[in-house]
């Protein structure tokens, strides 16, 4: 026995092993995963991509521990995912900020659920990532006073605040306009530099996933299933506009047209 | 300041055009007296002390009724909206007996507990308990899915999603549904009052009832007043502030 093996190797950050998810429809059941495996290291920024409906949400949500899989196991950290945990913080699509908080109120939800903390210091970590997304001056403000794009930065400093290990994104800037999101995209990058949180990012933007990303997973519907991973290997911070992600975001969308032209064998 | 005048200007012409159709005297003034006699009637019952009495009995009753009726209501209307067959069975009684006027109470009241401060209570809480339970019910239900999947993962469990994020989120829902179940054991104290004597205290209602026995038209109509004042007071004192702050933080004020 090699001392390799008496010591546990730090598993990786997020594991998903041949997970099967169905669903009862109108139709039948519709699978919306089907033997989907995954692996995520410490401080990878995983995208998640396909046409709606390939069942990207419905694998974060089991990430996320809010949906069980029917069969195969998620490892967070080495320990099997039972259920939600302040681990493994999601940000939805829409921004589910609570409108009977003001915006310090919603990014210190979760800080007043971790225990073993002063108020005083829940209050400056809620400051600091508040700052953190240059909504500082806001703190103050009503959740339906904010545009679209700075309720989606309230959402982010929120989920960040009890300083989770991984990070769960499901679609995040879709309903955002461009510009707004393309901003969001250097500020996610920076602050992604800043905090190195392991994030798993479903989207349907091709572009958005390259430009973020560190891996792209590309998902295909009917089951749901993975069918090709491209590595981005772009320095950052990336413009989403510059030529080189195009060229990638090219690649990617063949691929993803091949795959659903092509019905599974 | 020209919003205020204007305001105070309105209601010195009302008590202006009442004091005006006295003085034509198209009717007998024992039917309908002048506000200067209705003011006299305060007077004399605020100075011996009548009116403060009965005022004090018939709150007592209401805001005890009432919190009653609240506390009972919350509860329940969480449970009807948690669970099916709660829903099914609690929520249909709730639903039948919110169309039952609360005055039809009265009589059972009357059998169960006698002429007493219990009856009283029990009316007014049947007043206010159905719609209070109804409004969260319907408040409950309305609270989009997302709010609790939000919070469950930000590691709130059961009992502290209740708290923090349904209840705070069916507010506006519930605040309405306490309002209406206010305006509910308000009416319905009121009628109890003015229809049986009870022994244990003489409340609003009830000089309302003497002043009509007595021929004191000052008197009923001064108690109407009285009755009024007091249901404006309570929507500004105890809903108003409420309504503003759920209006400026959901941003449906206009």
């Amino acid at each position: 026995m090699t001392l390799d093996e008496l010591q546990p190797v730090p598993p990786e950050k997020v594991l998903v092993e041949h997970v099967y998810k169905a669903f009862p429809g109108r139709s039948g059941t519709v699978q919306a995963l089907e033997d989907i495996s995954l692996q995520v290291a410490e401080g990878e920024f995983v995208c998640l991509v396909g046409p709606s409906g390939c069942g990207k949400s419905t694998l974060l949500n089991i990430i996320a521990g809010l949906e069980m899989p029917d069969s195969g196991r998620v490892m967070a950290d080495g320990a099997p995912v039972t259920g939600p945990g302040r681990d493994r913080m999601v940000m939805f699509q829409e921004a589910a900020l609570f409108p009977w908080l003001d915006v310090m109120g919603n990014v210190l939800f979760g800080l007043k659920l971790k225990p073993n903390l002063r108020n005083a210091d829940r209050r400056e970590v809620a400051q600091y990532y508040l700052q953190l997304v240059g909504l500082e001056k806001f703190a103050m403000a009503n959740i339906h006073e904010l545009s679209g794009g700075m309720k989606q930065r309230v959402a982010l400093a929120r989920s960040l605040a009890p300083n989770p290990r991984v990070l769960l994104m499901d679609e995040p800037f879709a309903s955002l306009d461009a510009m707004t999101r393309e901003q969001l995209y250097g500020d996610m990058q920076q602050i992604w530099s800043k905090r190195r949180k392991t994030i798993l990012f479903v989207t349907h933007n091709v572009r958005e996933a390259v430009c973020l990303g560190d891996r792209v997973m590309l998902f295909s519907p009917h089951p749901g299933r993975i069918r090709e991973e491209f590595r981005i290997d772009l320095p950052r911070p990336r413009e989403v506009n510059s030529v080189e992600l195009a060229t990638h975001a090219r690649e990617i969308m063949t691929a993803l047209r091949g795959h659903m032209s092509s019905p599974v064998a | 300041m020209k919003r205020k005048l204007l305001v105070l200007g309105f209601f010195v012409a009302l008590l202006g055009i009442w004091e005006a159709l006295v003085r034509l005297r198209i009717w007998s003034p024992v039917l309908v007296p002048s506000p200067g006699k209705v003011a006299l009637y305060l007077q004399k019952s605020i100075v011996d002390g009548s009116l403060f009495h009965a005022t004090g009995i018939t709150m007592k009753r209401l805001l005890l009724g009432y919190l009653a009726g609240l506390l009972l209501g919350l509860p329940l209307g969480f449970l009807t909206a948690s669970s099916k067959f709660c829903r099914d069975t609690i929520g249909v009684v709730a639903l039948g007996l919110q169309t039952l006027p609360s005055v039809c109470w009265v009589p059972l009241a009357l059998i169960w507990f006698g002429q007493s401060e219990g009856a009283m209570l029990f009316v007014v809480l049947m007043g206010t308990i159905w719609s209070v339970l109804i409004a969260t019910d319907n408040g409950v239900r309305t609270v989009p899915p997302i709010y609790a999947r939000a919070a469950r993962t930000m590691g709130s469990k059961r009992l502290h999603t209740w708290i923090h994020v349904i209840l705070p989120a069916s507010l506006p829902f519930i605040v309405s549904g306490m309002k209406q179940g206010w305006a509910f054991a308000w009416r319905s104290l009121m009628a109890a009052e003015i229809y049986v004597t009870i022994i244990t205290g003489l409340g609003l209602g009830h000089l309302l009832h003497y002043g009509r026995e007595l021929n004191a038209m000052d008197q009923v109509v001064g108690i109407m007043l009285v009755i009024t004042v007091i249901g404006l007071l309570a929507d500004k004192v105890f809903f108003a502030p409420w309504e503003n702050f759920l209006h400026r933080r959901w941003g449906t004020q206009k």
